[in-house]
């Protein structure tokens, strides 16, 4: 009964998908989107109508206006720096919008310039000081702050009776504060379409991407020829330019010259800034989250208001919110790639059959029959995972340096490098023409040509619709046959790791690899089977009509038809093996050679069987102490369509040939490699076809 | 690769302290650094209010001088030992202004002046080890730590913590009232309470292991925690020192005053303070300075307000200069004190 609860909760559970998500750079975005819906809800169950049409307009008209502000604050934060003088840049952009309108009585058109030009040169002024003299962002912010906000008072203190004694009748200017188009507020048009502009700017256009570049690690933007410097005094400046902004709008709605405009503003806006996700100290940031963080301070401002909070349980309320945001960004920044680590690694619920006997009486029964084996290229060789022989019985395998190795026919005494490639040749197989098709783990599916010259045949396959992560991109491309029209088929071991973590998917168990058909007829590649555990080995079975391939962690091979009448199906051929399949090939018999890369034990099969205990594992043990297969000591089986074992060469003291992946029958030899070897092996086979040769076979 | 980095991190570092050594080894004959300027600059100013301002030069103005500064002075005192260990403490008006005022709260309703006190010093410790914590083990900025924490604490002290938010001094701690009222000598007792902080600091700053931890720490964090120094305790320790000067200075200030007004939180007396202490000498970068640089910088702001107010500055033309004053201050602090791209912090605005 338990069983079954664990293995339907680890069916339907999507255990991968968390660990996927914290990825995702939208995770980062949909932080704040959840806030600001929590406080929303929370706010509508506290008060009446908090959410009404009329309400709405109003929030959205003040939203719009700190959005501004918060637009130049996340510019600045993003580049490295903080500017404090928001606050006082808008007061007195404020005071100059009401005192050339109402006192100096000047158009509409040049009142927006006049204050955006004041804006900018107020900025300007934080952008020369931080950007060219280098002083400290905060600081000197904090000290423009209070210069301008004593200019502003000084100022004040003259023009307030002057501009309070003159309402001016002037439609444009009240258009902008009040008006509405398309019963939407004049200021949140103008507000999309600047955000909109500023996502443009910084996510594709190139001084964007200075300012991501420089707040990311001023040192580097610096070293690689960025104009460090003026990209940041701009930066100030732009905030300056978007505070005035802000200041027309308000200028324009209420008129009011206070001695009080903008008090406190620069906490509001860091707090906004900060709650959407900007991080302190750069390089983080985008539009959206200082929209959010705008929309979220607001709400909470306007809520606090509403339930009559006194100002200063509001100032602690905001204050605490905003050490609890910078908290969290910090701690999370420095700690999310331990929590992606932690959350990625999801075992699954894996039941293998039971493991049949190796005893004397049994088709697998032990047997020393691979310890004649002869060994070329001994120490010369490191990795090869596949071998294969070319017409002229020349032999062919990988090696960890990235080259395909060949050695000469007759006696493979002499070798040389055949083909740089750059990745871990894995799998291959000859076409008739004699190009010979690559797996390459962590790049794809290569092809080098007679004239030895590499190309890609493909790195890619179509997405599948509801991944989280992109899985279009081949990670582990392991083995491959090719079919008679020219199709290759090939599969991909696991997409969720590298080959270097192929122990860490051993231990999810889960069906994380796939099989992949590349088309050359049309050039594409597209996914044929998903949610394979670890299948490796790929051969054409004797039909022409299918493919034959290993599923390692599940032990198991199965059979699947891609043309004839049964196309599209898929049938086990073996459900339970002894040990861990890797590559297939034909023998001269017409049957199949198997490498089985190492042999299961009862601890690891109740392991996979132990999702949560694999987990905690996970979590609590360092890497190398990890439960992992063993493929120390395997074997190769010879097996026919039906499933049955015909035939097992073993090596029991391992000495000669330990660690077997792949085997490959040619002329009356069977030619063996190994991932983890530095030699191939080769051993005569009794009764063999001595004509025999496997590649290119079916090519027409 | 790591290697040739290094090197070119190294040579830049060398260009970039090539200028200002070049420039202290030209004027190194006569010992001209900040310091000096700053001390020239006080001397200069001082006389010229002594000749051209009527009333400046007489004993009661530099009494009154004095003690308007005495105030001022301790928080800067407080302030130094945060400036050298590499952070900023701009909570340390709310710690002024809360603390001492619930003590005053405290003994009105006769808790008796102990458990006041006692209360007081621990709601400043509490402070101090709420911004401690939040830059030594959360790793926020300290600037940005010390103002949401300054806000915060604010905002305790206005929402309905006291009955009005200007507490008065009550009779039952007239035993105490000597340290911002009396005289001894002539010398105003808020100035001897200056004259004994600087002097505790003083000692602690340069007598003792734990000064020395914070010189070291404030110089150069990662090698002084290589060093085995406790660098994140040593940290909070800083914040708390700032927590109780300040209180202490709230103390001074309320008995002078006769009461405590919980709104004086805003930026313009926080950055009175960083004044006296950047114009001292005391670089923001860490590790430089001491007690004599709070003295000397103190002494000048004490002289250009006096003046100013006896010139009949209006208080915002006086926020004016000041703050032309301290930008001045903070460039030439920039120039003379570069900070180091090495050791820079991430995120450190």
């Amino acid at each position: 009964m338990s069983n079954t609860l664990t293995k339907l909760r680890y069916r339907y559970w999507p255990d991968h998908v968390f660990g996927e998500l914290l990825q995702k750079q939208w995770m980062e975005t949909a932080v704040p989107l959840l806030v600001l819906l929590l406080t929303i809800a929370f706010f509508s169950s506290r008060i009446d109508n908090f959410i009404s049409v009329a309400n709405l307009s109003d929030t959205l008209r003040q939203a719009s206006e700190l959005g501004f502000v918060v637009l130049g604050m996340s510019l600045v934060l993003i580049v490295g720096g903080i500017d404090l003088s928001v606050a006082s840049v808008f007061a007195l952009c404020n005071l100059t919008a009401l005192y050339c309108i109402n006192v100096l009585g000047l158009p509409t058109p040049a009142v927006i310039a006049l204050t955006l030009l004041l804006g900018a040169v107020l900025g300007a002024v934080n952008g020369v000081l931080i950007g060219y003299m280098r002083m400290r962002a905060f600081l000197t912010t904090m000290v423009t702050l209070i210069v301008y906000k004593a200019i502003h008072d000084l100022l004040n203190f003259q023009l307030a009776v002057a501009i309070s004694s003159v309402v001016p009748d002037v439609p444009a200017w009240d258009f902008l504060g009040n008006g509405d188009f398309l019963s939407i507020p004049t200021v949140v048009w103008v507000f999309a379409i600047v955000a909109i502009a500023s996502h443009i700017f910084l996510t594709r256009l190139r001084p964007g991407w200075y300012v991501m570049a420089i707040g990311g690690n001023r040192r580097s933007a610096y070293n690689i020829g960025l104009p460090v410097n003026r990209v940041v005094a701009m930066s100030y400046m732009a905030s300056g330019v978007f505070a005035a902004t802000s200041a027309i709008f308000y200028a324009s709605r209420l008129a009011s010259p206070g001695a009080d405009t903008g008090k406190g503003l620069e906490i509001t806006v860091l707090t906004a800034a900060i709650l959407g996700g900007i991080r302190l100290g750069g390089g983080k940031g985008s539009v959206t989250k200082a929209v959010l963080g705008t929309l979220i301070i607001l709400i909470i401002t306007n809520g606090l208001l509403r339930l009559a909070t006194p100002a200063g349980a509001a100032r602690l309320i905001l204050a605490t919110i905003l050490l609890l945001a910078a908290t969290l960004d910090i701690r999370w920044f420095k700690n999310r790639h331990k929590a992606v680590q932690e959350l990625y690694v999801s075992p699954s619920y894996l039941e293998l059959p039971q493991s049949p006997p190796t005893g004397a009486s049994s088709p697998f029964a032990l047997n020393d029959r691979l310890r004649a084996v002869e060994q070329i290229g001994l120490g010369e060789v490191e990795s090869p995972e596949d071998v294969i022989l070319d017409r002229e019985d020349n032999l062919y395998c990988g090696s960890r340096h990235g080259e395909i190795i060949r050695f000469f026919a007759p006696d493979y005494k002499r070798m040389e490098v055949y083909a740089r490639i750059g990745g871990q040749p894995l799998g291959m197989a000859f076409d008739a023409g004699g190009t010979l098709f690559v797996c390459v783990g962590g790049m794809g599916l290569y092809r080098v040509n007679p004239d030895r010259t590499v190309e890609k045949v493909t790195d890619e396959t179509n997405r599948s619709l509801l991944s989280v992560v992109d899985d279009s991109r081949l990670r582990l491309a392991d083995d491959l046959d090719i079919a008679p029209d020219g199709r290759i088929f090939f599969s991909e071991a696991t997409i969720r790791y590298e080959m270097h973590e192929w122990p860490t998917d051993s231990l999810e168990g889960r069906g994380n690899g796939r099989i992949i058909c590349y088309d050359p007829r049309s050039g594409k590649t597209h996914t044929v089977l998903r949610h394979l555990i670890f299948p490796n080995g790929v051969v054409l079975a004797s039909d022409k009509e299918s493919i034959i391939f290993a599923e390692s962690w599940n032990c198991s091979i199965k059979r699947h038809w891609f043309a004839g009448a049964k196309e599209g199906t898929t049938e086990t051929v073996i459900a339970s093996l002894p040990g861990y399949p890797d590559n297939i090939n034909v023998s001269s018999d017409g049957n199949y050679w198997l490498a089985l890369m190492g042999m299961r034990s009862p601890a690891f099969d109740l392991a996979m069987r132990k999702p949560a205990f694999r987990r905690r594992m996970s979590k609590r043990l360092p890497g190398d102490e990890w439960l992992a297969p063993n493929i120390n000591t395997g074997c190769i089986v010879k097996f026919n369509e039906k499933g049955e074992i015909l035939d097992a060469l073993w090596d029991l003291g391992g000495l000669n040939h330990p660690m077997i992946t792949s085997m490959r029958e040619h002329k009356g030899y069977l030619y063996i490699g190994g991932i983890s070897n530095n030699r191939i092996g080769r051993i005569k086979l009794e009764g063999a076809d001595p004509e025999f040769v496997s590649s290119g076979r079916y090519n027409v | 690769m790591s290697g040739t980095e290094l090197n070119g991190g190294g040579q830049a570092e060398a260009v970039a302290k090539a200028g200002p050594a070049g420039g202290a080894s030209f004027l190194k004959g006569v010992a001209f650094d900040q310091q000096m300027i700053v001390l020239l600059l006080f001397a200069a100013i001082f006389l010229a209010f002594s000749l051209l301002l009527p009333g400046f030069f007489t004993v009661g103005n530099l009494l009154t001088l004095m003690r308007t500064v005495s105030v001022l002075g301790i928080l800067g005192l407080g302030m130094a030992v945060v400036v050298i260990g590499r952070g900023i403490d701009l909570s340390m008006i709310a710690s002024l202004a809360v603390p001492s005022a619930v003590v005053l709260m405290l003994a009105s309703k006769d808790y008796g002046i102990a458990t006041s006190l006692l209360c007081g010093v621990s709601l400043a410790v509490a402070i101090g080890v709420l911004n401690g914590f939040l830059v030594a083990y959360a790793e926020i900025p300290s600037l940005f730590t010390t103002l949401a924490v300054g806000i915060g604490i604010a905002g305790i002290g206005q929402s309905g913590l006291f009955e009005y938010e200007i507490v008065p001094w009550p009779a039952q701690l007239a035993a105490i009232s000597w340290i911002g009222q009396g005289s001894l000598l002539g010398i105003p007792y808020s100035v001897l309470a200056f004259i004994a902080a600087a002097i505790i600091v003083g000692i602690f700053m340069r007598k003792t292991r734990l000064g020395a931890f914070i010189y070291a720490s404030g110089d150069n964090p990662n090698a002084a925690r290589i060093a085995g120094i406790p660098v994140r305790p040593i940290l909070m320790l800083q914040y708390i020192i700032a927590g109780l000067v300040a209180m202490f200075a709230g103390l001074v200030l309320s008995a002078s005053s006769s009461s405590m007004d919980t709104r004086i939180f805003n930026l313009t007396w926080i950055y009175d303070v960083i004044l006296v202490v950047v114009l001292g000498g005391i670089g923001l970068s860490g590790g430089r300075g001491g007690v004599i640089n709070v003295i000397i910088g103190t002494l000048l702001i004490g002289t250009i307000v006096n003046g100013m107010t006896i010139m009949n500055v209006s208080f915002e033309m006086q926020n004016l200069i000041k703050g032309v004053v301290l930008l001045a201050a903070l460039s030439i602090d920039s120039i003379v004190n570069p900070r180091n791209e090495e050791t820079a912090q991430q995120g450190d605005i």
